[in-house]
């Protein structure tokens, strides 16, 4: 089946992919201009000031103190700190879905995704949404400032044993994951040695009980390092430019955002060599975002990634306009994302979570189908209700962005074009929704 | 800067972890056994395997302990159980003292542990050594896993193999199949959608292959959908009044023990706990966790034990990794490389499989293994399942003699 055009249908990949799906009146907007326009104005926003992000304010509890000498201290202690770390989960799902331009909650989830920190283990609220708010200021600088952020961030310090790694006696883990899954690839380049003295250049780092952090000098060993062939007494930010400047950091970079931003398969070497381009000496993830986002291989890829829980949920949220302030209904929103293997806040470890196939279980269907079923109900189907039934199929497709149904789907969606709530919620589970 | 206080800080986020948002208890009402005959029910006594996962790296030194060696005590003084606190296995290794199930099991033999288990040149990446131990392919990356290989051999009935819970992960990934997804936290599929999902189950010239693979997914809830519905009491998460408990190891078995029990025609059910990631103030955290595992499968392995659908079922429990023989500063331990593994189960013959690696000629701070991981895969797919072993493990593997 034809559907809509080349450029509309490149669009909404775009704008899909660019942020939590997509809505035909706002694809049809872009589609009008010039993609590369449209990204400068859109990357250019400032996230803080988005209207919806002003009516969402992040909720910065205060920590309670943590001193207790009975149980039932303990026990309150450990709910009070539960129900500041649920606040801020719900608190950024309805910023998900406030935001005007959802470009820069995407980018935040992605980062928050590439340097996976969980609050199964951090135990303060108050660390991971500073954490989110550093993600979220810095995923369009230099990448070098954001790793060394990260370095120095309460919540990854506490994940990862930062707060733990002395020089009388290094706790690796900061070290080997910083190299393995934030900045280099497994195995790319890097010896158990090179783990073991990169741990070294990053002791003595303490958190303070706001979630402030610094190096303690006491606690730091300054004495000589060799990291990746480097020698000296390197400390945090040394550590973290001799790892940047290795050649496989900036591929490696790159082919992550990739593999977030457009596909579940790994881009050419063309395109990555394109992407490595834009990145350039300078690590500019701005360059690098608009560069995949614009790359010819980015278009020709649709259909290659599977949308993840966050992203279909959120997306189908807006596209279908679902009022969320029930409390109950957002609880268990959250449920459901847990059970589809997703809830922010709590990557399953410090990889990040899964992708593409991963997502596609049974069970996940069953809850696919729970929440389209809740959300058509509640949410706005006028497009849909509106149209002809003879045009139905078209109007969902338009809804919820899908500019085009294979002619299986086109079967199965016939026979509900006379109830709007069943074709929208079979829609939404399509092959069609559910890659892009 | 105020002084930062570990310990106490320690203790709260490990409390927080255990005790915290999840765990508000709901408990799934017990289900509606339907005793209608059913057209394909598992022939009793057909062999069924458990696959306990155990996420981060379990230390293994500190699981099945040598208690009486002095290199282990002097490697971690901090870390290390005193001979009177472990669970004495015999006159050299004991048990984790939070194991006291399993040590029953094994004074009544049906408690098999293999000692060094590893592979060639251990890798210490928690995502690359777990991706080796579900693919069964040390050398090099493959994109299928191990039940994955089995279930694309074997057929193409999707329950043959089930993952509680809905991230399928990497072994149960095959070339043509997958394995089922089960949880108990949805209202069933209604029969007018289940209609409509079938009719997008047929493939399309134009697809691509992720969208093949949704296809797919929905051809399986076809046959999924009525089986599971026998077995679950589902629940509807807006109903839900709590978080609760969704993915604890113990409701994880539970779901397993009532699919078992109403003839489900699986073979393979796949359940995991996280957490052993325990860089820093292993003592209490690994001690939790281990609790953990002995509260869920004692039950469980007595509860199947006398039931005619499980008297043919084995727990195989094993980890990517063990962890460094020396404690770091922290009083945790890093990621180190042999570990054991635990085999349970009736049909089991109890007892010590494979040499215990020494403490002192170690691999660059690790244990060496002495036991290749793909002769228990060898022996389950072998024994169990009743199978040929070498699509799943390749040729050269070889029975240890645990069943």
């Amino acid at each position: 089946m034809s559907g809509q055009s080349t450029q509309w249908q490149a669009t909404a990949r775009l704008l899909r992919r660019a942020g939590f799906g997509a809505s035909g009146p706002q694809i049809d907007a872009v589609a009008k201009q010039d993609r590369s326009v449209y990204l400068d104005t859109a990357l250019g926003l400032d996230a803080d000031r988005d209207p919806g992000a002003v009516a969402t304010p992040r909720p910065i509890p205060v920590t309670p103190p943590t001193n207790y000498t009975t149980g039932a201290e303990l026990t309150a202690l450990q709910n009070e700190l539960s129900l500041q770390m649920n606040d801020l989960t719900e608190w950024w799902v309805r910023r998900m879905v406030a935001v005007q331009e959802p470009i820069h909650e995407k980018l935040t989830l992605l980062w928050h995704d590439h340097f996976a920190t969980s609050a199964q283990k951090v135990p303060f609220a108050v660390w991971m949404g500073a954490q989110n708010q550093t993600l979220r200021t810095l995923k369009l600088g230099d990448f070098r400032t954001m790793a060394v952020a990260m370095l120095g961030d309460a919540a990854m310090l506490y994940w990862l044993d930062g707060f733990s790694n002395n020089a009388n006696n290094p706790n690796e883990n900061l070290s080997r994951e910083f190299m393995e899954l934030f900045t280099l690839g497994h195995g790319d380049g890097y010896s158990e040695m090179d783990v073991r003295e990169g741990a070294r250049a990053l002791t003595g780092w303490g958190i303070g009980p706001g979630g402030q952090t610094k190096v303690q000098p006491d606690q730091h060993d300054s004495d000589v390092k060799t990291v990746l062939g480097v020698t000296g007494n390197l400390d945090h930010t040394a550590f973290c430019d001799v790892v940047l400047s290795q050649p496989g950091s900036a591929p490696f970079v790159a082919g992550r955002l990739w593999r977030q931003l457009a596909s579940d398969k790994s881009p050419s070497p063309e395109a990555l060599g394109r992407l490595v381009d834009a990145y350039g000496p300078g690590r500019d993830l701005k360059a690098l975002t608009k560069a995949i986002l614009l790359d010819p291989e980015f278009t020709s890829s649709t259909g290659t990634i599977v949308t993840a829980p966050i992203e279909w949920m959120v997306g189908l949220i807006r596209a279908l306009k679902v009022p969320i302030d029930d409390p109950v209904f957002l609880h268990a929103i959250l449920l459901a994302l847990e059970i589809m293997g997703q809830r922010p806040f709590y990557p399953p470890n410090v990889n990040g979570w899964p992708s593409g196939q991963a997502w596609l279980s049974t069970t996940s269907t069953a809850a696919r189908v729970w929440a389209a079923d809740k959300f058509v109900t509640l949410g706005d189907l006028s497009t849909v209700d509106d149209a002809a039934t003879g045009d139905r199929i078209d109007a969902a497709g338009y809804l919820i962005g899908v500019g085009a149904w294979t002619d299986r789907t086109v079967a199965a969606l016939k026979d509900l074009v006379d109830d709007p709530k069943r074709i929208v919620a079979a829609a939404v589970n399509s092959p069609e929704y559910l890659t892009a | 800067m105020a002084e930062f206080n570990r310990r106490k800080f320690l203790i709260v986020g490990g409390g927080a972890a255990a005790a915290g948002l999840l765990s508000g208890v709901v408990a799934l009402t017990l289900p509606d056994m339907l005793g209608a005959a059913h057209d394909r029910p598992l022939p009793e006594g057909s062999g069924i395997l458990v696959i306990v996962t155990l996420n981060g790296g379990n230390d293994g030194i500190n699981t099945v302990i040598p208690y009486t060696d002095n290199a282990y005590h002097d490697a971690r003084p901090e870390l290390a159980f005193k001979p009177e606190e472990v669970l004495p296995l015999d006159g050299q290794l004991g048990l984790n003292p939070a194991l006291q199930g399993l040590s029953e099991m094994w004074k009544s033999r049906s408690l098999a542990i293999v000692r060094g288990v590893g592979y060639p040149n251990p890798d210490r990446s928690h995502f690359r050594s777990m991706d080796i131990w579900q693919t069964a392919s040390p050398k090099e990356p493959v994109p299928t896993g191990w039940i994955g290989r089995w279930l694309d051999a074997t057929g193409d009935d999707p329950l043959r193999a089930v993952n509680i819970g809905g991230v399928m992960p990497l072994m149960s990934i095959g070339e043509r199949q997958v394995a089922s997804a089960l949880s108990g936290w949805f209202p069933g599929i209604p029969v007018e959608t289940m209609a409509t999902l079938s009719a997008l189950s047929d493939d399309d010239p134009r697809d691509t292959a992720e969208m093949s693979a949704i296809r797919r997914t929905y051809r399986a809830s076809k046959v999924t959908e009525p089986e599971f519905g026998r077995v679950l009491k589902r629940l509807d998460p807006a109903a839900a009044a709590n978080d609760a408990d969704v993915d604890s190891l113990q409701a994880q078995l539970d779901l397993v023990a009532r699919c078992v029990k109403a003839a489900v025609p699986t073979r393979v059910y796949m359940v995991q706990l996280g957490g052993f990631d325990t860089h820093a103030a292993e003592r209490g955290t690994h001690q939790e966790l281990l609790k953990k595992v002995d509260t869920a499968l004692t039950p469980f392995l007595r509860d199947m034990s006398t039931h005619a659908h499980g008297k043919n079922l084995v727990v195989l429990m094993y980890s990517e990794f063990g962890r460094r023989v020396a404690a770091n500063s922290a009083q945790g331990t890093d990621h180190g490389a042999a570990g054991p593994v635990f085999l349970a189960g009736a049909p089991v013959k109890g007892g010590f499989y494979g040499d215990e690696p020494s403490l002192t000629d170690l691999n660059d701070g690790d244990l060496k293994s002495t036991t290749d991981f793909r002769d228990i895969y060898h022996e389950l797919l072998s024994r169990t399942l009743q199978t040929d072993p070498i699509p799943s493990v390749g040729p050269g593997r070889r029975d240890l003699g645990f069943l």
